[in-house]
């Protein structure tokens, strides 16, 4: 079962109006974020496209493990507004 | 309106609806306090995910016989711990009946488990707000100095004398006010969990379990491919429990992704049969905090408390990892400090120390000290890799009888150890350091 299959078993309201993830393109390519938000993040959330690191925030499982492998400034992640995102049937 | 006299809305804000802060607002609820606790899911436990095990003694001080009543999966009553290679395992299996009674270790589902704590607080006469996000705090300059007195969420404010940050692992709030830095990577971790659903009957033959006890394993080695961190595998009511936890500087050194690591472990040929025919019901993960007492900074600040996993409160020695029994430890020992600090009418920095002198008096940080130097013996590599690799060729040995003369075993074992590329130096060291630190 892939990561995207297994993301579709869970609830997530999604909050269309607003992203909770803000990449800089540039500090995310200078001090290698990129790869390392890539790597660390189970959900599979960021990927690169044409160079550019892109963030699908529906996916996010809300855990903050790719904030803890940035770089000062690299990355803008906080929690989604109250009563978006995951929400935990089992947890 | 001066600032100084603004009424509080609430004697105390809780923003964090899981252990640590619905334990905390229930304890201060029943002293008589206005409490309410925000949480941003829609309902406690929606955000909140653990491997799953919880010990369970502390909790049946606060909530006596809450293994009877509260929706617990199962008593662990079987331990085992699995050095694991690509095609062998080798387990310490201990199953302990002493361990059913009084509670001890239980499995627990959160999205189930924590709306029954938030419902013991709102029994208690806390205010539960859900669906709501804290943005920041409201601070004041006072003579004392900076003064946590509220929260804000969206254009709303609401003033407190208290505010209690359990608001888990990433803890914004502390964050906010420059409480507590950022982590080092190699003091935290991820997890990556699947619950994968079978049937009762299939579970209690699998693991060798009856009626509501359970097992819980805990791997190390291939499970992660080397990467420092472990695998578990609870066995909830009817479903397990089953992820890796990878520290995360070794994550980044191996050039692997947590999701290609939890995918081997998934399909590893010793954990398969265990989760044959069962469905993947839900994935999640959830960063944890590593560093043990390194990790207990600054706790308390003027108007403010964190608890729980806010405060890095986490235990790994190796054999058992604990996270939710140090919350509601913490927990007891905020509401007690608060309490003291309202009615001395001191809730400054120094009033709240109170909640620190019990917490350093509580066993949360008792164990925390015992375990001090576990983070660093676990950062050694060898656990990872080369002493399954010499435990599993040592048992081949034993058990594959190949036509070539037996030996005693002592000449097994040291053929074995020659083989591997495991040192005397390295065992010395590991061992001497293992013996000092779990």
């Amino acid at each position: 079962m892939s990561v995207p299959e297994r993301l579709a078993k869970n609830r997530v309201v999604l909050d269309e109006e607003e992203s909770h993830i803000e990449i800089d393109q540039e500090l995310c390519r200078t001090t290698g974020t990129g790869a390392r938000i890539i790597a660390v993040c189970p959900a599979g959330v960021y990927s690169e496209q044409d160079g550019r690191i892109v963030a699908d925030h529906a996916a996010c499982l809300e855990c903050g493990t790719c904030l803890a492998v940035a770089a000062p400034g690299a990355l803008r992640w906080h929690y989604p507004r109250g009563g978006f995102g995951v929400s935990f049937r089992e947890g | 309106m001066s600032s100084a006299a603004a009424e509080p809305d609430f004697d105390v804000i809780v923003v964090g609806g899981g252990p640590a802060g619905s334990v905390t607002a229930y304890l201060l609820a029943q002293q008589g306090l206005s409490v309410v606790l925000i949480e941003r899911g829609e309902a406690p436990g929606a955000k909140n995910l653990s491997g799953g095990v919880l010990y369970g003694r502390v909790l049946d001080e606060v909530f006596p016989g809450f293994a009877q009543s509260a929706p617990v999966e199962r008593r662990i009553t079987r331990h085992v711990t699995t050095f694991l290679t690509g095609d062998s395992s080798v387990s310490l299996d201990y199953a302990g009946g002493p361990l059913a009674e009084p509670v001890n270790a239980v499995t627990v589902l959160r999205a189930r488990f924590d709306p029954w704590l938030a419902e013991r607080a709102e029994e208690a006469g806390v205010f539960l707000m859900p669906g709501v996000r804290v943005d920041s705090l409201l601070r004041e300059d006072t003579p004392a100095g900076p003064q946590v007195v509220g929260v804000r969420a969206g254009d709303d404010e609401l003033r407190a004398r208290v505010v209690v940050a359990a608001d888990g692992v990433n803890s914004f709030l502390a964050r906010s006010i420059g409480l507590r830095p950022q982590p080092p990577t190699h003091h935290l971790a991820v997890g990556v969990k699947a619950v994968v659903s079978l049937p009762r009957t299939v579970i209690e033959d699998r693991f060798a379990v009856s009626g509501d006890q359970g097992a819980a394993h805990a791997i190390v080695g291939d499970c992660t491919l080397g990467i420092g961190g472990g695998g578990f595998l609870y066995t909830n009511t009817e479903s397990l429990s089953v992820g890796v936890v990878l520290r995360l500087d070794d994550l980044v050194k191996h050039g692997r992704t947590a999701a290609e690591v939890f995918e081997h472990y998934l399909s590893h040929p010793v954990l398969e049969p265990y989760l044959r025919g069962g469905e993947i019901v839900e994935y999640g993960s959830h960063l944890v905090a590593e560093g043990g007492l390194e990790m207990l900074g600054q706790i308390v600040t003027g108007g403010m408390v964190v608890v729980g996993e806010a405060a890095g409160l986490t235990i790994n020695s190796g054999l058992t990892v604990r996270g939710m029994d140090l919350a509601i430890g913490s927990a007891v020992a905020a509401a007690k400090g608060i309490g003291e600090a309202i009615a001395a009418q001191d809730v400054t920095a120094t009033g709240l120390a109170a909640y620190r002198r019990h917490l350093d008096e509580s066993f949360v940080v008792k164990d925390l000290r015992t375990y001090a130097r576990a983070p660093k013996f676990l950062e050694r590599p060898r656990m990872y890799g080369a002493y399954g690799e010499l435990a599993a060729g040592l048992f081949r040995d034993v058990f594959r009888l190949d036509g070539s003369p037996r030996k005693h075993l002592a000449a097994v074992a040291r053929d074995s150890f020659r083989r591997s590329a495991v040192s005397v130096r390295d065992l010395v060291s590991d061992g001497w350091a293992g013996v000092r630190a779990l």
